[in-house]
């Protein structure tokens, strides 16, 4: 009879040769306990409270700027005309586009079969779903009165008899939205039922049994079982994949859609959703750096993890730079007098510092990347992120301000000021997030236990039971 | 669960404990091979080749999808059309009523919604989920089945299924354990 666990590979990778996607010396038993002891074994580590605390007081400003907001009304932004469009719309782009690598990771990877996805995807959906409702929040709130967005955004048939414009971008990234909040959620609870199922065996509480039974829906891995589930995980990311596509497309239609100059461009699409990839990849390494040292799970987020999405972002960087050296040709190309303005202004109007550390944090620190030491490198790879994430939500702030401070008219141009409730209400949601994210390692596998598993039998059977680990990283 | 005489009409099937997803697989071809039709796995995770072990039909999951998925463009389209040219008409720059193009984003992300709303549902209905009681959680061991051990099951409702034979049959297989699965 085969061991259960299988001794480690001899061998060791060295540093040059790529590094396995599962630590060698585990077993079938050992992912489990690693993974689920991370809930279940009563210890939280101190640095959890720490941040906790931290999170928990910025959603408590979240609450408060949102109060502040809703009593008053929307004045106490620094929004006004002609930039109508300020944070709300600035941070509810940025945190979609955060989002898209948990999709990106779970589904699109999952159809071209690249193996390292597997112990990121279950962290990188959560991301997507704490960062969609993010992002939810600002359109709604800049509506002033959510209360009243239901007949605004959603086709019901009110007693007023007002239906939504159809024809507008604007409810199109209403359904895009929550379609894709919808899916994402479907999509992470199928996941999350066999290791439920994992945890309710797992767990030594009558509460925790009761809790993880209920949520495992009497999950017992049936082959039967498993045959439909494959299937329908599939189709799942099979249809999740065109929707990450069509939902930051949509997101760049508001603008693309509209006449202003800056806005009106048919390379917003692919330039936002490479953006959107972009921007997640770097905010999965910003949470995942600390979170698998914290939590000892670099068995399983390896440098190979790490290696290959420093590697998409240097990608998907280069997209979006391609994407800011064709505005500007454009701008001359076009030889349209306001295009051309337009791009003038943006590099030596009153915002050209927010242009020029737009190129700096997300075209030239990025390059970093083409580096083999940098990306071996932890504490650069979570600056280089770090810096990525204040990049894209400075290339969101380029887009709107700058298109909307100078338009057609000089009478009708203006400068924006944000205020502290525009501050407030965006480091709440940071906060919001994070409070979220912190809740979720405390109640859920953050990374996928029967994915794993399914890995490591794979890679101890399907090549020879010898070099498993380094078979599957080669 | 209880505790009274278990007869051959009380028991839910025979189960073998198995140490690795191969033997798992090699017991399921051999039990399918001696004749047995009301067999099932439990892994785990997914075990490549189960499929064909136990020779079970094809899943009528995509074919859902794709009723869901058409049912969602059809209502999303239908939705647009309706109330942009018969219930709520407004006339925006001389623009037809049914301006088709525009409409394509909302049916497109109706037929994802649909869709995957299906894909999730159809498989939690077909596989009978939530389900709060199964025979097979009886067996002390099955726990095991959510970390590293892998059972096979011959159900009762077998036509060959005979109380002794079948253990004896599971025995050949030369498993961790046998054990029988009350109802």
């Amino acid at each position: 009879m085969a061991s259960v666990a299988h001794s480690a590979p001899e061998t060791h990778a060295p540093d040059e040769v790529v590094h396995p996607l599962i630590a060698p010396g585990n077993s079938y038993k050992s992912i489990t306990e690693k993974i689920s002891n991370v809930i279940l074994s009563g210890k939280t580590p101190r640095v959890w409270f720490f941040w906790f605390g931290i999170a928990f007081l910025f959603v408590n400003i979240l609450g408060l700027s949102a109060t502040v907001l809703l009593l008053i009304g929307t004045g106490i932004w620094g929004i006004t005309i002609p930039i109508g469009w300020g944070f709300a719309i600035i941070n509810f782009v940025w945190w979609i586009g955060i989002g898209h690598a948990g999709t990106l990771i779970s589904a699109v990877l999952l159809l071209l079969n690249q193996k390292w996805r597997t112990s990121i995807n279950r962290f990188a959906e959560t991301m997507t779903i704490f960062a969609v409702m993010c992002a939810g929040m600002f359109p709604l709130l800049h509506t002033g009165r959510p209360w009243l967005a239901a007949y605004w955004l959603m086709p019901y048939p009110s007693t007023m008899g007002v239906w939504p414009q159809f024809r507008s971008p604007l409810i199109w990234d209403v359904f895009a939205v929550s379609t894709y909040l919808t899916i994402s959620a479907v999509f992470w609870i199928v996941g999350l039922i066999p290791d439920f199922a994992a945890l309710r065996e797992r767990a030594t509480s009558r509460f925790g049994k009761v809790t993880y039974g209920m949520l495992a829906m009497g999950w017992r891995g049936s082959a039967r079982h498993w045959h439909h589930y494959e299937i329908a995980y599939l189709l799942l990311a099979g249809l999740s994949t065109p929707l990450v596509v069509s939902v930051h497309s949509i997101v760049s239609f508001d603008f693309a859609v509209s006449v202003i100059p800056g806005w009106h461009t048919t390379i917003f699409p692919p330039y936002f959703v490479a953006g959107a990839i972009y921007a997640g990849f770097a905010m999965v390494l910003t949470l995942g750096i600390p979170m698998r040292k914290v939590w000892k799970l670099e068995d399983f987020i390896t440098m190979r993890h790490i290696d290959c999405m420093a590697k998409v972002m240097l990608a998907t960087g280069l997209f979006v730079a391609y994407g800011y050296g064709m505005e500007a040709f454009m701008g001359y190309y076009s030889a349209n007098t306001y295009e051309g303005f337009m791009m003038i202004n943006r590099m030596t109007g009153p915002y050209w510092w927010s242009y020029w550390s737009l190129i700096f944090f997300n075209v030239l620190i990025p390059q970093l990347l083409w580096f083999r030491s940098i990306r071996a490198n932890i504490p650069a790879l979570f600056w280089i992120s770090m810096s990525i994430n204040i990049g894209m939500w400075l290339e969101r702030f380029v887009i709107v301000v700058t298109s909307l401070h100078r338009d057609f008219l000089p009478s009708s141009w203006g400068m924006y000021y944000p205020t502290v409730w525009d501050w407030g209400l965006f480091a709440g949601t940071i906060g919001f997030f994070l409070f979220m994210m912190l809740l979720f390692i405390r109640v859920a596998p953050i990374i996928s236990i029967a994915e794993v598993r399914g890995l490591f039998a794979e890679t101890r059977h399907g090549h020879g039971k010898k070099h498993g680990a380094e078979e599957v990283a080669a | 669960m209880s505790t009274h005489q278990t007869t051959t009409s009380s028991l839910h099937g025979m189960m073998a404990e198995f140490a690795s997803a191969e033997e798992l697989l090699d017991a399921a071809r051999r039990t399918r091979g001696a004749g047995y039709r009301n067999v099932d796995a439990y892994s785990p995770f997914p075990v490549h080749g189960m499929d064909e072990a136990l020779a079970l039909p094809k899943s009528p999951v995509p074919l859902f999808v794709l009723i869901g998925a058409l049912a969602g463009t059809a209502l999303g389209f239908g939705l647009e059309y309706w109330v942009s040219v018969i219930e709520y008409p407004i006339m925006v720059g001389g623009k037809p009523f049914f301006s088709w193009p525009a409409f394509v984003p909302v049916a497109y992300e109706t037929t994802i919604l649909l869709g995957g709303l299906t894909a999730a549902i159809s498989m939690l209905m077909i596989n009978g989920l939530p389900m709060p009681y199964h025979p097979v959680f009886n067996v002390e061991r099955f726990s095991h089945a959510m970390t590293d051990r892998f059972f096979l099951c011959i159900e009762a409702t077998d036509p060959k299924f005979n109380r002794e034979e079948t253990k004896k049959f599971l025995e050949g297989l030369h498993p961790y354990q046998v054990s029988e699965v009350e109802e």
